[in-house]
């Protein structure tokens, strides 16, 4: 593999190791999310060190020119990544509509009380709540 | 349940409808002292129903939070309602009761202790534990001791007594998943003074663990580590009051 190429690849795979670690260390990412990151990272970077890893790819899937086999791992990895976030996302999605029915249950809830309570203010709270 | 006492007994559980009844009577007869807060971390099952009927008092988050964020709402409610201790149990029936006594006595002789944590591994009672997860829970021993400069023989134990100061820490700040490990690492950031007492644990009663299957323990390993590392690398790993946020949203990100 032509030695620029090489150079460039392996400092952007440690460029992009660094600045997640730097995101967990600012607690700007949660470790659930910086792992896979770093796992692509540290495999893009071990791919771009060993060029024998990356003619064997290349061989295997029948591309011609090497270096270009880093960029089907990197888009492997990329297409890795979307997906979790997609799962994330979906996730937090159903979470945030749990939390505003909750919410409006409780709203209600405590509107019934607090109406009940201006009618009868000697009730005790304990029957008007339920 | 009449919360009027001074103590904190908080279970944190997830689908442990088999067990949760069982652990709430047990601490109603071994540690009368302890009110007890169930923390329901969105269960499919009853396991919030049960407790309320055996007498527990019942946070039911809205759906599943995980490990870490279920007991620090536990932390949250201390704080709130003015508790001096706090203890967390698990739901399972691993810890015993009768032994809260054992870290209580700790926290009544040395004032000074912050937080008592009960270990399997002091006294040589044979924990029923499969070997990978044994030398799983060395490592992050062996790491810890290291760093904490004391010895540290079960981080990963959930059986921990708090006092005013320990409980004000973790609600303010407490690590998301698997978070024992690192609560660890943060009492000895924060200055604070930790004990271990040998207890003994019994095997699961039912359900299922939150450190489940391989995939899930390689997870486990490897997010801890990464905690372990970063956490050393960062001026102030805990958040003190008037700093940012424990987790930022960022500047023009």
């Amino acid at each position: 593999m032509e030695p620029r190429i090489q150079i460039v690849s392996v400092v952007a795979s440690g460029l992009l190791l660094l600045g997640v670690l730097e995101l967990v260390r600012q607690r700007r990412l949660l470790e659930r999310y910086a792992i896979l990151w770093l796992f692509s990272a540290l495999v893009l970077m071990g791919v771009a060190i060993s060029s024998q890893v990356l003619e064997t790819i290349a061989e295997l899937v029948g591309i011609i020119y090497p270096p270009n086999a880093l960029f089907l791992v990197a888009f492997g990895f990329v297409m890795l990544l979307l997906l979790h976030f997609s799962i994330a996302v979906s996730r937090l999605a159903d979470q945030s509509k749990v939390l505003a029915q909750r919410l409006a249950l409780l709203e209600e809830r405590q509107g019934r009380a607090e109406a009940t309570l201006d009618e009868s203010p000697t009730a005790p709270l304990e029957q008007t709540v339920r | 349940m009449a919360r009027i006492g001074r103590y904190l007994a908080v279970i944190p559980a997830y689908n442990e409808s088999e067990t949760v009844v069982g652990v709430i009577r047990s601490l109603r007869r071994h540690a009368p002292s302890f009110d007890v807060l169930v923390v329901d971390d969105g269960s499919t099952d009853d396991t919030g129903p049960l407790a309320e009927q055996a007498g527990a008092c019942v946070l039911r988050l809205p759906y599943n939070v995980g490990i870490g964020g279920a007991v620090q709402s536990g932390f949250t409610f201390a704080l709130d309602n003015g508790y001096e201790r706090m203890v967390q149990v698990d739901a399972d029936g691993q810890h015993m009761p009768e032994e809260i006594a054992v870290l209580a006595d700790v926290m009544d002789r040395d004032p000074a202790v912050d937080l008592v944590c009960g270990s399997r591994f002091l006294s040589d009672n044979g924990y029923p534990a499969p070997i990978s997860r044994r030398t799983g829970i060395h490592i992050f021993a062996f790491l810890l001791s290291k760093i904490v400069g004391q010895p540290v023989s079960d981080p990963t134990s959930g059986f921990r007594l708090y006092n005013r100061r320990g409980i004000a820490l973790f609600a303010r700040d407490y690590p998301h998943d698997y978070p024992e490990v690192e609560a660890v690492l943060m009492v000895h950031f924060h200055r604070l003074t930790m004990r271990e007492v040998p207890v003994r644990m019994l095997e699961r009663g039912g359900g299922e663990s939150s450190i489940g299957g391989s995939g899930k323990s390689a997870y486990y390993m490897i997010k801890t580590l990464l905690a372990i590392f970063v956490g050393l690398a960062r001026r102030r790993p805990v958040v003190e009051p008037g700093d940012d946020a424990p987790v930022r949203t960022g500047y023009g990100f």
